[in-house]
């Protein structure tokens, strides 16, 4: 048995490195600026010396004896010339700075305040208070400024002036690094409490960089191009010219130059140190790479979307996953997916040996056609790969306790995901399917939750490796554990488009024959026997289409509700009734059994758990594509065609607009208008002429609902919430009407009009993007080109409004992420500071709810 | 049902379900299931409520549109709403794109149109420059003069020496003298840069009406009743005037809502701004979401943005904080004073690859972990180790005592 390893980070410490802790970690101290000596190797005291760490295979570590896998590196150093400052704590340099004597080096404050202050640090460092103590520290070092006389040696305090980015003056004389150590050296550990640092974790003069680590080569490997050229990482680049400065420094130094060059050195080191720890700060050119591209230091390593934390630490790369483009397959159970078997073959599931799976896992060792097994892990933890070779090998070694990594099958289960992730519908769980081809396939009932189409969208998978993991997705992440959505407690997956008009048909009146109600049944996989016929006509037994939906119905459901029924041939609101398992009345609709709300499939989901409402939603899938199979529905022209009567009376509401229209202009022209509070009468106009034309709209369209044509696809479809609005027929056969831009009439192009077939000044209709003609007759260039206008106007705004939207919403999950509900019941953030006592109120799980309630 | 099992049952039923139970009078048996459905549908401790919460308000911002403008009568006010409100809401941003407010008027003059009319004219700020002809400097004798148009004086009844009083309440430094027409304004100093400034500023100076009401329209709601909806916003100037009804004014500036009733009243109205304008896109989310973001904002009793200044700032740990803006400046300052990450949040977890606290990764196992080692030991031929970093954990788990009460709640 494997040794049981423990290792528990509990907590992560932070402080600054002391000079002394950095000889400490040092294993080599660099003095050359060289990389490599003519012959390729690398320089002792180099910037590349190897008891730094390795980075080529098959090399050993110099100092620990590991290889490029068990060596993690090690820390080398510069022994600086000349002290420079730490330019990411300047401030908190010139806070020190300003609030300690420049002569005995004491904190500005008598001995009695001093001790106040420093046990008000520690009482808000037991509490973890890092705000109060930030804020004190802040204070106190505002009064501290001011103090012009030490308490203790009663010196006058010199005027201490910080100039961006990196120096400082005393009485307008320079304060070289060198002294400002000094300072700080004088410092007691006592006063340095007081003003809130915890002088084990901070000493001013460790500020101040008398010895600069270096880090490990493996943090900045170096690559080799094609030619055997030899590229160094920017970090190296970066300290080798501060090697090199360092040096001709300490010549200079050595050979007594004069101050002047001494001082220029010393403020080029200064530069260099500093853009090593941060090369984009203001005021600082940024260091240049060769090719004048700025380069990546410490600080653009750690920070932005690319940077280790949000790139690496924070979201990590994974293996056991697959990514293929998706397509549909409508005669799957929702809770499946289709995986290509090219894909099943490269993925893999470990099943730990067992007495009781020993044999049916050398099974798939054995077999060399698909599900067989890539790799097996032996109790030592060696992976071995199973080859032709190494099959027989294995299969006689193989023993309890090995780990068989045997290839993806039926009935495993796996996380799928759509990017972007915006709600954990996003990843879900499916159970495996094996097919032929190489998409990835998706019942379309699932495509809600995930947002997907087929029209290229590409999915992840990702398989549970662990039995925890698995038993989660199952429990958990299974799609028909996540019918309810957790944003508003309704049914998120649902029937969609042609599903949804199949069903209304089968509903509405549908007589149906004994072999068209036994196939539509059998298609949905029922064989309970037929209820009684509803109707006997000329002999033949008939069924209502009520009745054979009623069947995939639990026999005790009972519902009632607002929706919509059939009467005297006409579709209208009325209650749609459920007794017993048998839809009595109604004709179901999108808001029956749609997505996003289905109320059917919601209550059987509450009353009968998700097991029932995901087998309600394969069965009436199955049972509806078996009816549109049978009967094929299309739109047409038809649909668009409206009677002359009707068109007549559309044209006199246009032109009776249009008259309206000139009557304003009229009153316009004559300045006859008085103007709205909080507008122009230019914009009083506007506003009445658009009230106008949106009225003409809504004339129009009750024209149009007036007299729908009961045959045609597109009015049933609109009906039953498939897809089509009656707006859509009102502008394909009434009119498209106007284009509006931002809620305005579209009015600008050429000098006071839109395009150059209008006078100047022209406000009629036409003139500022109306259209009279319908799309399906057809529309003018013109109108075509305002139409155009507003599409891309539109557009624009899609394109800038998701990454505003993602913006925000990475910004509550970061406020919000870990908020969750303790064991008593109360909703906590990390600190343990209670949020609300009672979730929401009443402690209800939206996702368990029936629309955020709980219905009696 | 009777009377001594009502209280049991329908104490342990939150208020509204109870309410309901009750009067529909139902028998003992349906109230026991009743009882039962509702404990069904708890949440489950662990639940990472904020996530959820998060993800409820975030995706359908992307369904949001930039601007909705719906023109259903010619006279609407056009304030912000969509997306960009919602982020305007959460930033907690203190200057508002399009302050507004709804004035009600109090219940014995609300039906009467002259009355709220007028009321209406007389809470709009009316500034200096909209009441005069010409205000210039006169160089010679380095003074302002205002000349007014008198005409409008007369119909906003605003008379000359009100204006004068108000000069002299908002500039300092200043002597005010009255013509008939016009008045001449001096300053103290001789100094025409100064001069110039205060002409400006006196432009701006509101004579009359409310400050910050910079609009108003009167609009008949459907019970008959008229109120008044503006354009800027005043809510403490507003409430204190008479004829306002207090209790259904509002503002839609959080801000002020708090600073005049308190921050309850913020978390309510926070909530009831973020439900109107998905409302309005006829997106639904469940209050309960946008209770708790909320309360997150108004925890501290000051209302934090959920911005990097706000919410972000104020969380215990180093990394978490470090995770979402400005990495380098949170590591040095937490270096500075020593800072400890406890690890008690997600983030930091996940970038030290261990179990996240939340859901499923919260119950640890209570057993000591010498134990747990005879135990595989002994038991050998069992096999499948269960949960290494478990037992791992559960030895090092600083109160053992708390977490099996823990453990014992959940299993109730």
């Amino acid at each position: 048995m494997k040794e049981i390893i423990t290792k528990d980070i509990r907590s992560i410490g932070f402080g600054v490195l002391s000079p002394q802790k950095i000889n400490k970690m040092s294993v080599v101290d660099v003095v050359t600026p060289e990389l490599y000596d003519t012959d390729g190797y690398p320089v002792q005291k180099g910037l590349m010396d190897p008891s730094m760490g390795v980075i080529d295979p098959g090399l050993r570590c110099k100092t620990c004896g590991g290889n490029l896998k068990s060596c993690q590196g090690h820390f080398g150093s510069i022994n600086l010339s000349k002290n420079v400052l730490h330019i990411l704590y300047i401030s908190h340099i010139n806070d020190f700075l300003k609030s300690t004597c420049s002569e005995c080096g004491r904190v500005l404050m008598k001995e009695d305040l001093q001790q106040k202050y420093a046990e008000r640090f520690e009482k808000l460092m037991k509490e973890h208070n890092l705000d109060g103590i930030r804020s004190l520290q802040k204070a106190i070092t505002k009064k501290l400024r001011n103090i012009k006389i030490c308490p203790f040696c009663e010196q006058k305090q010199p005027e201490i002036i910080f100039e961006k980015p990196y120096s400082f003056k005393k009485n307008n004389e320079r304060l070289w690094p060198d002294q400002i150590k000094e300072w700080f050296e004088r410092i007691p550990d006592s006063d340095i409490k007081s003003i809130g640092y915890d002088p084990l974790v901070i000493r001013p003069e460790w500020l101040v960089l008398s010895k600069l680590l270096i880090p490990p080569i493996i943090l900045r490997p170096s690559i080799t191009l094609e030619t055997g050229e030899r590229s160094e990482d920017d970090l190296t680049h970066k300290l080798s010219d501060i090697v090199r400065v360092n040096q001709r420094l300490l010549e200079n130094i050595n050979a007594g130059a004069p101050e002047i060059i001494v001082e220029d050195l010393w403020d080029l080191l200064q530069y260099h140190i500093t853009t090593y720890f941060n090369n984009s700060l203001a005021q600082i050119p940024p260091a240049r790479h060769r090719s004048k591209r700025p380069l990546k230091t410490l600080a653009q390593r750690i920070s932005g979307k690319e940077g280790r934390f949000r790139s690496n630490l924070a979201g990590k790369r994974v293996n056991f996953c697959a990514r293929s483009v998706i397509s549909p397959d409508s005669m799957m159970d929702i809770n499946e997916i289709g995986v290509p078997k090219i894909i099943a073959r490269e993925l893999s599931i470990p099943e730990r040996v067992t007495e009781w799976n020993m044999n049916w896992l050398k099974e798939f060792i054995k077999r060399k056609e698909y599900p067989s097994a890539n790799y097996v892990i032996t109790n030592e933890g060696k992976r071995k790969k199973i080859t032709d070779e190494t099959r027989e090998i294995i299969l006689k070694e193989i023993a309890l306790d090995w780990v068989v990594e045997r290839q993806l099958m039926d009935g495993d289960i796996v996380v799928f995901n759509r990017q972007p992730s915006l709600h954990r519908l996003s990843m879900m769980g499916h159970l495996v399917k094996v097919v032929p081809g190489k998409t990835l396939r998706i019942h379309p009932l699932v495509c809600t939750p995930y947002n997907a189409d087929y029209d290229g969208d590409e999915m992840n998978l990702h398989l549970p490796q662990t039995e925890e993991a698995r038993a989660e997705s199952r429990r958990i992440l299974m799609i028909k554990n996540q019918i309810i959505t957790p944003r508003y407690g309704l049914s998120i997956i649902g029937h969609i488009r042609e599903n949804i008009l199949s069903l209304f048909y089968l509903t509405k009146n549908l007589k149906l024959s004994k072999e068209d109600a036994t196939d539509l049944l059998i298609a949905a996989g029922i064989t309970a026997e037929l209820p009684k016929p509803a109707y006997k006509e000329k002999g033949k037994e008939l069924w209502d289409g009520k009745q054979i939906f009623s069947m995939l119905l639990p026999d005790d459901f009972n519902y009632k509700t607002r929706g919509k029924i059939l009467k005297d041939n006409k579709i209208v609101h009325g209650d749609v009734i459920i007794e017993n398992g048998q839809l009595k009345q109604g004709v179901l609709d999108s808001k029956m059994i749609g997505s996003e709300g289905g109320e059917i499939i919601q209550r059987i989901c509450t009353v009968y758990g998700n097991d029932a409402a995901s087998d309600f939603i394969n069965k009436s899938n199955l049972l509806s594509l078996e009816f549109s199979r049978k009967n094929a529905y299309t739109h047409s022209f038809y649909d668009i065609d409206i009677s002359d009567e009707q068109k007549k009376k559309i044209n006199k509401v246009i032109s009776d607009a249009e008259k309206e229209v000139d009557n304003w202009m009229k009153k316009k022209n004559q300045d006859k208008i008085t103007a709205l509070p909080g507008k122009t009468k230019d914009e009083t106009f506007e506003a009445y002429v658009l009230r106008e034309l949106s009225l003409a709209r809504n004339k129009v369209n009750k024209i149009i609902e007036s007299n729908l044509k009961p045959d045609s696809t597109l009015n049933n479809s609109a009906m039953a919430g498939a897809g089509d609005k009656l707006l859509n027929l009102s502008l394909m056969s009434g009119f498209a009407g106007q284009q509006t831009l931002r809620g305005n009439r579209i009015n600008f192009g050429f000098s006071k009009r839109t395009t150059a077939h209008f006078k100047k000044g022209d406000l009629s209709p036409e003139a500022r993007g109306f259209i009279k003609e319908p799309y399906g007759k057809g529309i003018n260039p013109l109108g075509f080109f305002f139409n155009a206008i507003v599409g891309r106007d539109s557009f624009m705004d899609t394109a800038m409004r998701t990454p505003k939207s993602g913006y925000m919403q990475r910004r509550i999950i970061n406020a919000l992420q870990d908020v969750k509900v303790e064991y008593d019941g109360t909703i906590r953030d990390s600190g343990k500071n209670i949020v609300q006592f009672v979730y929401g109120g009443d402690n209800i799980d939206v996702s368990k709810s029936d629309g955020g309630k709980l219905r009696i | 049902m009777t009377a001594s099992n009502e209280p049991w049952i329908i104490k342990d039923l939150p208020p509204e379900i109870a309410e309901e139970a009750k009067k529909r009078k139902l028998s003992e048996k349906e109230l026991k299931e009743l009882k039962n459905r509702y404990q069904n549908i708890q949440v489950d401790p662990g639940e990472a409520v904020g996530i959820v919460a998060a993800q409820s308000l975030g995706e359908p911002g992307t369904q949001m549109t930039m601007r909705s403008f719906h023109f259903v009568g010619v006279a609407e006010m056009n304030v912000t709403m969509g997306l960009p409100r919602i982020i305007e809401i959460l930033d907690a941003s203190k200057t508002l794109k399009t302050p507004a407010m709804n004035i009600y008027i109090e219940k014995s003059h609300y039906k009467d149109k002259k009355f709220v009319e007028s009321f209406a004219n007389r809470i709009k700020q009316v500034t200096l420059s909209e009441l005069s002809k010409k205000i210039e400097i006169d160089l010679g004798t380095n003074r302002i003069n205002v000349l007014f148009n008198m005409d409008r004086l007369k119909k906003d009844s605003i008379k000359i020496d009100e204006i004068a009083a108000a000069l002299k309440k908002q500039l300092k430094q200043i002597e005010v003298k009255l013509f008939k027409t016009s008045i001449t304004i001096t300053y103290k100093k001789d100094d025409i840069k100064k001069l110039y400034r205060i002409k400006e500023k006196i432009k701006n100076i509101y004579v009359s009406g409310i400050k910050g009401i910079s609009q108003v329209l009167t609009v008949k709601k459907d019970n008959g009743e008229y109120m008044i909806k503006t354009y800027g916003s005043n809510l403490k100037a507003v409430m204190n005037a008479e004829e306002v009804d207090c209790l259904r004014t509002i503002t839609n500036n959080i801000h002020e809502i708090k600073a005049v009733l308190g921050i309850e009243a913020a978390r309510q109205a926070i909530v009831n701004e973020i439900m109107s304008v998905l409302s309005d896109e006829g997106l639904e989310v469940d209050e309960r979401h946008i209770l708790l973001i909320s309360d997150m904002m108004c925890k501290t009793g000051k209302i934090k943005g959920i911005t990097r200044h706000g919410i972000t700032k104020e969380k215990t740990s180093v990394l978490a904080r470090a995770s979402f803006e400005i990495p380098i400046n949170h590591l040095i300052e937490a270096s500075s004073i020593g800072e400890e990450d406890q690890l008690s949040s997600v983030i930091e977890n996940i970038m030290i690859n261990q179990p996240i606290p939340v859901g499923t990764g919260l119950p640890d196992l209570v057993v000591s972990m010498k134990k747990q080692v005879n135990l595989s030991k002994e038991s050998k031929p069992k096999a499948k180790p269960k949960k290494k970093t478990t037992a791992a954990k559960v030895a090092k788990a600083k109160t053992p005592k708390a977490k099996t009460k823990a453990l014992a709640k959940k299993k109730k």
